[in-house]
């Protein structure tokens, strides 16, 4: 092969379609941990003992096969990969649509009309803006619940209690709610373009299908996550 | 066509145009009047009545690019209220003034982007596309006399899908109307039409290759799905193109280095 070649085939394995595959790839990854997430939180409707026996659980995750906590960390490692990899993608990503755009003070066309563009979705327009709420809300809820750094409600005993103590203050369930619905809607948006991006846009009715399977998981997500919180605020769960 | 005496339809209608000298001129948008346009006009015959007039006073005709003024050619476009060629999903020159009503104020500018710099007012220099295409978006033939129409089969579902994305113009409205400032509407148009043809095979992956390469170097950002390009694409070329870009250019990659 001449070097020629070589340098361009160099170039385009950093090109944005392998920047987009890699956002899709670890957004997948990210949206399996969201789905196992969600439906772990489940088990707080199973009373004190299930829930903390579940949290207990995670650490043992792979025991006797796996040292303790060994198991739990490599998810967290390709977790963090997955984070790091999708941000360095975005802001990349983001910097070359800036240049491409023509974008003068955050402006490209100066007409005022035509700004909500022909069809594209209030989603799509907040996915980057989503992508830093999402950030900043995963620092406070590490620091909330996997650190115990922060503990609105009171210090607790145990995972079940640090939940209950936490989401019976209104503005704690209120911060999360704000969180979620930029996760859904970053999910909605996100969720069909990694598909896209993969190549599973094969027709105009493919992509269709594609669009409602995102809403779907992304209610799905959004609701899962809301529903022990906002039982526990109006009391059914103590 | 409206009788000559029948001017009860006719519009006045202001328009706020973008002019920029030359390239390195900052520019900016500069209202004219434009009274007792017909509704049978197209847009761009409405900015050569402007342009007349414009001549007539010694003032400087706005500048646009247009040619065959049939739809088929993709010189013209410019960004009308907004939104890339305009309310109709067709070209600037087949937009009729029907679409527009009497006392509107139609905001023109050009085709905004990095890789698209302007020229003067609305003409912008659509090379880039051009290298794109010369990166790769061809395939090496025996030349000489015509094969036989049927001499290589091609299943009829991938000749009309090779040919609904050959229709692509290249007139730059999905660069325009992308947030993100991508060309892969326009490159995933010329990979398809190649890619579904058995003459486009040899090249395949390094027609690819070597397009992406090209299109990234020119300074156009990434695709993200939001399908504003295949909106506004007078000729309709489908987003699925650029799904099929993303697995020609994963495979092309994956072969390259499995080697």
């Amino acid at each position: 092969m001449p070097a020629s070649t070589l340098t361009k085939h160099r170039a385009t394995v950093r090109s944005t379609v392998v920047l987009k595959a890699i956002m899709a790839i670890t957004g997948l990854v990210m949206i399996g941990f969201l789905l196992a997430h969600m439906a772990g939180n489940l088990w707080v409707f199973a009373g004190r003992e299930e829930f903390n026996d579940y949290a207990h659980h995670l650490r043992t995750l792979g025991e006797p096969m796996l040292p303790h906590k060994v198991l739990l960390w490599a998810l967290r490692i390709g977790l963090l990969l997955s984070v790091v990899l999708h941000v360095y993608s975005a802001i990349t990503l983001w910097k070359r649509a800036h240049v491409a755009s023509a974008r003068k003070g955050g402006t490209r066309y100066h007409t005022s009309k035509g700004q909500r563009g022909v069809q594209r979705s209030y989603a799509s327009f907040t996915m980057r803006y989503g992508g830093i709420v999402i950030t900043l809300f995963v620092i406070y809820h590490l620091l909330h619940f996997t650190g115990n750094q922060i503990h609105p409600g009171g210090a607790s005993s145990s995972p079940y209690d640090r939940v209950v103590n936490g989401f019976e203050i209104w503005w704690v369930w209120l911060s999360y709610v704000i969180a979620m619905v930029a996760i859904g809607l970053h999910l909605r948006h996100g969720l069909w373009a990694a598909a896209a991006s993969l190549g599973a846009n094969t027709s105009p009715r493919r992509r269709r299908q594609l669009n409602t399977g995102a809403i779907t998981i992304a209610v799905v997500i959004t609701v899962g996550f809301l529903l022990p919180p906002t039982l526990i605020l109006f009391g059914g769960i103590s | 066509m409206t009788g000559s005496g029948d001017t009860s339809k006719d519009m006045d209608l202001k328009l706020r145009v973008w002019r920029q000298r030359g390239p390195k001129d900052d520019g900016a948008m500069v209202e004219y009047d434009v009274p007792a346009v017909s509704p049978d006009m197209s847009f761009l015959e409405m900015l050569d009545v402007l342009n007349e007039r414009l001549t007539l006073e010694d003032d400087d005709p706005i500048a646009f690019d247009h040619d065959c003024r049939e739809g088929i050619c993709g010189a013209c476009g410019v960004v009308i209220n907004g939104i890339a060629h305009g309310p109709e999903v067709t070209t600037t020159c087949q937009l009729h003034m029907r679409s527009f009503t009497d006392g509107d104020v139609i905001d023109i500018e050009p085709w905004r982007s990095g890789s698209f710099p302007v020229v003067k007012d609305l003409v912008v220099d659509r090379g880039s596309l051009d290298r794109i295409i010369q990166a790769g978006g061809y395939i090496s033939a025996p030349t000489g006399t015509a094969p036989d129409a049927h001499a290589v089969p091609v299943p009829k579902d991938d000749a009309d899908a090779a040919f609904d994305a050959a229709t692509c113009i290249g007139c730059g409205a999905c660069v325009a109307a992308c947030p993100n400032g991508s060309a892969m509407l326009f490159t995933a148009a010329k990979i398809t039409h190649l890619g579904l043809l058995p003459q486009g095979q040899p090249e395949r992956d390094s027609r690819v290759l070597d397009m992406v390469g090209q299109h990234d170097a020119e300074g156009f950002g990434g695709c993200s799905q939001i399908g504003e390009c295949t909106a506004v694409c007078p000729k309709g070329i489908s987003l699925s193109t650029i799904s099929r870009l993303n697995v020609d250019l994963l495979g092309a990659l994956r072969s390259t280095y499995a080697k």
